[in-house]
């Protein structure tokens, strides 16, 4: 049971009050109707699925409704970092 | 391979058991494999098995990093049916669930499979719709099957509660007869056996460090024995894809979640078939030992932990107390979690991939274990022949690419 | 009776506060003491035998005193408030309580069930995997069987007549277990201020200290406990809470407690819930769960009568009964001395200590002398004697390392064995946040790994067995976590009484006794008690190659009883190493899981079951619909009119009424559930160019559009109708049930790829309630209500919205229409919805005017070829499929959400599934909904299917039924026969055709 800090709150939420929305830091391709059906194909469903730290987006669902990203590690489920949407994580480096 | 039966048993009985024979060799590991499967899984094993058996490719490694049967093999609710919605699936399930039939002749080892049924639970006109559409098809698929009603259903699980008055009442299921349980640690141990016996070796508590790619092309696997060669790797390492396929330098479209289940103290029998109900959130059936085996739908985040969140087994016992009101006196004995690998179709990865003669089995999500010897069966095909199996065809990771994706949550939403 | 005639002062059934109550066991009626345990009650009544084995059925007795209990199982109870599975070492009687044996047939004392000698040697571990499979029809006849003699109690028959309710608490330190290490953990992180939670699971605070007669300074320890006990509870800032049970320990430090609040007051209680879970997460979590004596094994060490050394003190010192006359302990430590003690000091003289460590200087052992007690040192019991409980034991002499009997064996009658192997820590909790425990040779048990979480162990759990340094590992424990979390009391630390050191010889490492057979041939060394594992079949299971610790615990399966293995891990595991010939360290241990003891489903479901299973939402006009004849239907969580039946109506009726009545005249639908969301700002229109597939430029005020929504992967997701308010202000409809998930959508792509754009998002379906007129009089009937707009076709067209007071509300009327007649939405605010409502209902009785429901709105939709989003699409159909193209333009600035995936190589295949009409060629035949459809009547299983049903119904107004179906390449195949094989056998013939079956050209819905 994860306990999450919302950085537009400033709390610590339970899980229960948030919902997950998948891996952080993916744009949306500029111009979509350029791109061939394998790079349109990576952007829509490959994900980095990493088994160490993880960058993920959350949404306060039951809250403020903000959408935010957090690093977790996924074996020890610790949260290492909250931040809001147009930053990047101190703790983990999300280039390719 | 010393077979296995009564008289066996009462012919070692007369030696206090003292004789009887390892199930698998212990091994040092080859310099060189035709084929390292990645992954000791029921999955694994039963491909490294079908290689062997099937194809003839008996100079086979199967590397597992823990003990073999030891991850989601060991913890899922070892639930077998094939009634799936969509031709492609419902194809490769009912390979799967002929060749469960079988089984246990075929490895000479009781894998305990007991088809006793199962009920897919719909909760509102929708869901009956669904189930409608899905065992019509199921029935063209010549996938045995039918609509029961809540009267029947009462008769085929009389603990269950129709009443009309409750918050999501029970408006019908489907009921696939021929569905089932098994043993799940028998099915690992019974491949294990039949393909050792067929000289496969099996290398447990090695994790492999890298895949060693050159040109495009896989040349071997990096261990704590050092470097080992082949021709040919394979893997299938579920909710750990992610991670090897990093390693061989590209992505899935797969994510790792908790998928969590619990089991009761064991009690008499008072449940004699597997009830589903995706409505409302939970599965259920009774061990042979006993035990009320129950799982649930996934974690909704990303995890490599085998541990999920308590409130989804709050919400599962919420389920299971719905339908079944009078289990809420039973205890809850364990509850764990496993790592699924979640597919955006919620279909199984089974091919090539782009680093040659590298071959991934992936994706089986909630669902893999009832697929167990199809999966291997078909996989070891798609090894040995370096092209696809038909039934695996559609499986393809090109479908990510086109669009061809066999959306099993859509309408049938029942992945487990 | 076995009761002891005497005061002892920790005895729950000391002679003052003694009440006698009646209760029965397997039958027959007993007395025994409320609140004493019922194991403690059997003991008094002389009962040895309290089950049988599930594989053996061998007879078994008590052997513990709490949850470590693995035989002792018992069925409390009849009726629907009937439970399995209780320990009896941990159920407390009252009076009238019930119970009965769960194995044993037909009962404990005389099972027919019971085999021996050959037959039992069939059934070494797993001999299931090897036989049975021939032929394989007969495994279901097997399997019956085997779970017939599987399984232990029953479960009720009959709802659970009780309720259960949640507590979440915060708190800066949750201590678990109230011994002493916990106790002082506690009382230090209280005084410092810190905010204290302290739960353990037995009816008295106090641990070990309940059951032993142990001294601090001139205090009995029990006096001390209690001492403690009172400055705890004098404190606010600490809360105690028994009966109540640690049972996960989960991420983030979040644990879970379940508090038996009425089980030990009566079966079924109308007192209050019956159970409590306390979900609680803490700052810091300090784990004081003690530790548990670990039996010695050896041969027959399962008959009646052969109990913890421990549990044998504690049935005299808390409980002042006795289980037999003659005692014999057997022992590898020290600690098992004290039973021998209380036995001399309490009982009487029948005492013989059997000691497998050679005679050294130690206090115990003086102790003994000079207390005449008989020690036999440098021996073991190797075997133990009797049919139903023990009559003797075989007593050996062991070799140094006590591995190997080195000569001649005595028997020597007793009628009570105590057995002490040393002690095993709980580490159970810490343990489940994924931390695996450490083998510490020097102690002989696991330890806590490395904490992950903000916790730390102390006393007897991290391996502190001695009581002085438990107490002081309290104190330094409590005090240091309540100041890391920033409490440090300014208040003089009171002094806390310490006992004295005591000087121990270490335990030896023995966990099983030699026999003079080797393990497989020797009379059976149970480890797992509950699941009939051996020795021997342990050895058997690393003989055949299960050499992982998880495979052997599956092979046997050891410790998966409802005792989770807390006696028999260890030695399980010592004797798999010694069988590989490697150490305990090497073998490891298996992973520990939640729950630490059985937890009862009812109590972890909490209060929402039945009724509030999850919440159901009503419209505004719920009351009406309910003071007239209605079906609901279930849509997401509301609850929807299906029809409104007249008396003596069927649904087929009522529906056909319904349809008539809108297409002739005037009917009224409840559209509240519909979602809404409120778009605003300078970009609000440029938002929904890209989240709709269709242009939104010239959507001026007072106009509305039907809008396709897609997922990224272009399958639609959902539809609705969206109204332009003014230039930056829109209001967008949902389906029912696609509300919330398409406002997380649309936050989603607002707050990540276009923090840019000017918009805000509002759920707003529940400020609004709307009714629905509809038919050709829906006009007249506005009109009559509403004065202030003119409803003339040229002033309020189709797709046109207008703000009015009707019968002086605010309303917002949308001319919109999902039936095809002429059709009004209106929209008052939701408090007003009754009112409008009844408003309508009453002016319209003029033109007979028909509340209708959703299947008559399912009907009437279909009829004119409109899709329901999720009834007609799967989440696998493109717009294209649907015959929406007109819908797609893709001609806009920025690429709509889900535009790219529209020209994938297989979303432009031809021969995709495509929206069309179909009819029976049998006008009276009602196409089944979810019916597949085939190309020849002719072909046989498996029939390549070329599309399927996704709606179906009989139109009363047109007189025949219709059906909308999705069918391979359909829109070109217009006019063709296809067919529907049915399960019954028959096939349906039917034909494809437009999938607008009603007023084709749309001429109704504009006049």
């Amino acid at each position: 049971m994860l306990s999450i800090y919302c950085p537009y709150c400033n709390e610590m939420r339970d899980e229960e009050e948030f919902s997950y929305s998948g891996e952080a830091h993916i744009k949306r391709p500029e111009k979509p109707l350029e791109l061939t059906d394998e790079q349109w194909g990576q952007y829509l469903f490959f994900r980095k699925n990493p088994s160490t730290l993880h960058a993920e987006m959350w949404n306060h669902s039951s809250g403020c409704r903000q959408y935010f990203n957090v690093v977790r590690d996924m074996q020890s489920y610790k949260i290492t970092e909250t931040y809001p949407i147009a930053q990047f994580p101190e703790s983990l480096d999300i280039s390719e | 391979m010393e077979n296995y039966s009564i008289f066996k048993l009462m012919k070692h009985s007369l030696s206090y058991h003292e004789n009887w024979k390892r199930v698998w060799r212990s091994v040092v590991p080859k310099k060189n494999y035709d084929v390292i499967v990645v992954g000791g899984g029921g999955h694994g094993l039963a491909t490294a098995y079908y290689l062997a058996k099937t194809h003839g490719i008996k100079n086979v490694a199967v590397i597992e990093k823990g003990f073999l049967g030891g991850g989601n093999t060991a913890r899922n609710t070892t639930i077998i049916r094939s009634n799936y919605l969509w031709d492609e699936a419902a194809q490769l399930y009912e390979l799967s669930l002929k060749l469960w039939e079988g089984l246990s002749k075929e490895l000479n080892y009781n894998v305990m499979f007991s088809q006793r049924g199962v009920l897919n639970l719909g909760h509102t006109l929708q869901d009956m719709r669904d189930i409608e559409r899905r065992v019509n098809a199921n029935r063209l698929n010549g996938i045995d099957g039918h609509v029961v009603s809540p009267k029947e259903i009462k008769k085929i699980a009389p603990l269950i509660n129709i009443s009309q008055d409750i918050r999501y009442p029970i408006l019908g299921a489907s009921w696939q007869p021929r569905g089932g349980t098994a043993r799940h640690d028998a099915v690992a141990w019974g491949y294990a056996r039949a393909a050792d016996a067929l000289g496969v070796d099996i290398i447990q508590h090695t994790p492999v460090t890298a895949l060693n790619c050159e040109n495009g092309k896989v040349k071997g696997v990096e261990t704590k024995y050092g470097s080992i060669g082949a021709d040919r790797v394979a893997c299938v390492v579920a909710g750990n894809s992610g991670v090897l396929a990093s390693m061989a330098g590209f992505k899935l479209p797969i994510e790792s979640r908790p998928l969590q289940a619990l089991v009761s103290e064991p009690v008499k029998p008072c449940l004699n078939t597997v009830v589903m109900s995706n409505a409302v959130h939970g599965y259920v059936s009774q061990s042979n030992k006993g035990d009320l085996v129950i799982g649930a739908g996934v974690d909704s985040y990303n995890g490599y932990g085998q541990r999920g969140s308590f409130c989804i087994i709050e919400h599962t016992l919420q389920a299971i107390c719905e339908l079944f009101p009078s289990f809420s006196r039973v205890q809850m004995n364990r509850q764990w979690g496993g790592v699924v690998d979640t597919t955006p179709d919620a279909c199984p990865i089974i091919g090539l991939t782009p680093v040659e003669n590298l071959y991934f089995n992936c994706g089986w999500g909630t669902g893999g274990f009832k697929a167990t010897p199809g999966s291997g069966y078909v996989f070891a095909d798609t090894v040995a022949n370096g092209t696809p199996h038909t039934l695996a065809k559609p499986f393809s990771i090109e479908r990510f690419y086109s669009g061809a994706l066999i959306d099993e949550h859509g309408a049938a939403g029942v992945a487990h | 009776m076995r009761r002891l005639n005497t005061n002892i002062i920790n005895a729950v059934n000391s002679h003052e506060n003694s009440i006698t109550v009646n209760f029965k066991f397997n039958g027959k009626i007993y007395k025994g003491h409320k609140g004493e345990s019922l194991a403690s009650a059997l003991i008094a009544n002389d009962i040895a035998i309290v089950g049988r084995s599930f594989k053996f059925s061998r007879p078994r007795g008590i052997v513990g005193h709490w949850s470590e209990e693995p035989n002792a199982i018992v069925q409390v109870g009849s009726g629907a408030g009937t439970v399995p599975n209780l320990k009896a070492t941990q159920v407390e009687l009252y009076e009238g309580l019930e119970a009965k044996s769960v194995n044993g047939w037909p009962n404990v004392n005389f099972d027919l069930m019971s085999i021996s000698g050959f037959f039992e040697r069939l059934m070494p571990a797993g001999f299931y995997y090897k036989t049975f499979m021939y032929p394989r029809k007969f495994w279901k006849t097997y399997e019956k069987y085997i779970r017939k003699a599987a399984g232990l109690g029953k479960v009720p028959s009959e709802p659970d007549p009780d309720f259960y309710e949640k507590l979440n608490h915060h708190c800066d330190i949750l201590v678990v277990g109230a011994g002493p290490s916990g106790m002082l953990a506690a009382l230090q992180a209280g005084r410092a201020g810190a905010r204290v939670i302290i739960a353990d699971d037995q009816s008295e605070i106090g641990g070990s200290l309940l059951y032993s007669n142990s001294k601090i300074k001139k205090m009995s320890g029990y006096a001390w406990a209690k001492s403690i006990e009172n400055e705890i509870r004098s404190f606010k800032n600490i809360t105690v809470i028994s009966r109540c049970t640690v049972f996960g320990y989960y991420d983030h430090n979040f644990l879970t407690m379940i508090e038996r609040c009425t089980d030990h007051q009566s079966l079924t209680s109308d007192l209050g819930p019956r159970q409590r879970l306390h979900r609680v997460r803490a700052q810091s979590v300090i784990l004081a769960t003690g530790a548990f004596e670990r039996p010695l094994v050896f041969a027959n060490n399962d008959l009646p009568r052969i109990m913890l050394a421990s549990s044998v003190s504690a049935y005299i010192n808390r409980y002042a009964v006795t289980p037999g006359e003659k005692l014999v302990v057997c022992t590898n430590n020290d600690n098992a001395y004290k039973t021998a003690f209380d036995w001399k000091s309490l009982i009487n003289d029948h005492v013989t200590i059997i000691d497998t460590r050679r005679a050294v200087q130690s206090e115990v052992i003086e102790r003994a002398k000079a207390m005449r007690i008989k020690i036999i040192h440098g021996h073991g019991v190797i075997e133990a004697r009797g049919r139903t409980r023990v009559k003797s034991v075989l007593v050996a002499p062991l070799c140094m390392s006590g591995k190997e009997i080195i000569g001649e064996a005595t028997e020597i009658y007793c009628d009570v064995v105590a057995t002490s192997g040393g002690w095993s820590a709980a580490v159970h909790l810490s343990s489940q946040t994924g931390v695996k425990p450490v083998w510490d040779n020097e102690i002989l048990s696991f330890r806590p790994g490395q904490a992950v979480q903000s916790q730390k162990s102390v006393g007897a759990c991290n391996g502190s067995f001695e009581l002085k340094e438990c107490i002081e590992d309290g104190i330094s424990v409590g005090a240091s976590e309540a100041k890391r979390l920033g409490f440090e009391s300014g208040k003089p630390k009171q002094k806390i009484d310490l006992p004295e050191t005591k000087d121990e010889h270490p335990t030896q490492e023995v966990f099983c006794l030699p026999h003079f057979k080797p393990l497989s041939r020797a009379p059976k060394q149970f480890v797992d008690q509950q699941l009939d594992v051996t020795a021997g079949s342990i050895e058997l299971a690393a003989r055949e190659g299960f050499e992982s610790v998880e495979h052997v615990k599956r092979y046997t399966a050891l410790g998966f009883g409802t005792d989770q293995g807390k006696l028999s891990n260890v030695n399980g595991m010592a004797i798999l190493a010694n069988a590989l010939g490697k150490s305990i360290a090497e073998t490891g241990t298996t992973m520990f899981r939640p729950a630490y003891t059985p937890t009862t489903f009812g109590a972890i479901a909490g209060r929402e079951v039945k009724k509030l299973f999850d919440p159901k939402r009503y419209t505004p006009m719920h009351d009406w619909h309910l003071e007239n004849t209605v079906e609901f239907e279930n849509v997401g969580q509301w609850k929807r009119p299906w029809y409104f039946p007249k008396s003596g109506e069927t649904m087929e009726q009522s529906v056909r009424r319904e349809c008539v009545a809108v297409r002739n005249s005037l009917g009224i639908l409840d559209a509240s559930t519909l979602g809404k969301i409120d778009v605003q700002g300078k970009d609000a229109k440029e938002f929904l160019n890209r989240v709709y597939t269709n242009n939104f430029d010239t959507l001026n005020p007072g106009k509305c559009r039907y809008g396709l929504m897609l997922k990224e992967d272009g399958m639609i997701f959902d539809d609705g109708v969206c109204a332009c308010i003014s230039k930056d202000h829109y209001l967008i409809h949902t389906t029912t049930g696609g509300a919330a998930n398409v406002l997380a959508w649309l936050e989603l792509w607002k707050q990540t790829e276009w923090p840019d754009l000017d918009v805000f998002l509002t759920s707003v379906t529940d400020a609004w309630a709307t009714a629905t007129i509809s038919g050709p009089n829906s006009r007249k009937l506005i009109q009559k209500v509403c004065s202030d707009i003119d409803f003339n076709n040229d002033n309020f067209k189709h797709m046109e919205w207008k703000q009015g007071l009707i019968a002086g509300i605010e309303a917002r009327i949308f001319r919109v229409s999902f039936t095809g007649e002429l059709s009004f939405e209106i929209n008052v605010p939701s408090n007003f919805g009754l009112y409008i409502w009844n408003k309508l209902i009453e002016t319209g009785a003029e033109f007979d005017i028909t509340p209708y429901g959703t299947e008559s709105m399912h009907i009437l939709r279909a009829e004119k070829g409109f899709i329901i989003v999720g009834q007609d699409t799967d989440g696998s159909m493109s717009p294209m499929d649907m015959g929406m193209d007109w819908i797609v333009k893709s001609k806009k600035d920025y690429s709509f959400l889900g535009e790219r995936s529209l020209i994938r190589a297989d979303i432009v295949r031809e021969d995709r599934k495509q929206f069309v009409g179909l009819r029976t060629l049998n006008d009276k035949q009602v196409l089944p909904e979810g019916s597949q459809i085939v190309r020849s009547k002719k072909q046989t299983i498996p029939i390549q299917m070329e599309g399927h049903v996704t709606s179906s119904y009989f139109s009363a107004c047109l007189g025949h039924p219709i059906a909308l179906a999705m069918i391979k390449n359909g829109h070109q195949r217009m006019g063709e026969i296809v067919y529907s094989p049915q399960s019954d056998g028959s096939v349906i013939e039917l034909r494809i055709v437009n999938p607008v079956f009603y007023d084709p050209k749309g001429e109704r819905q504009y006049v």
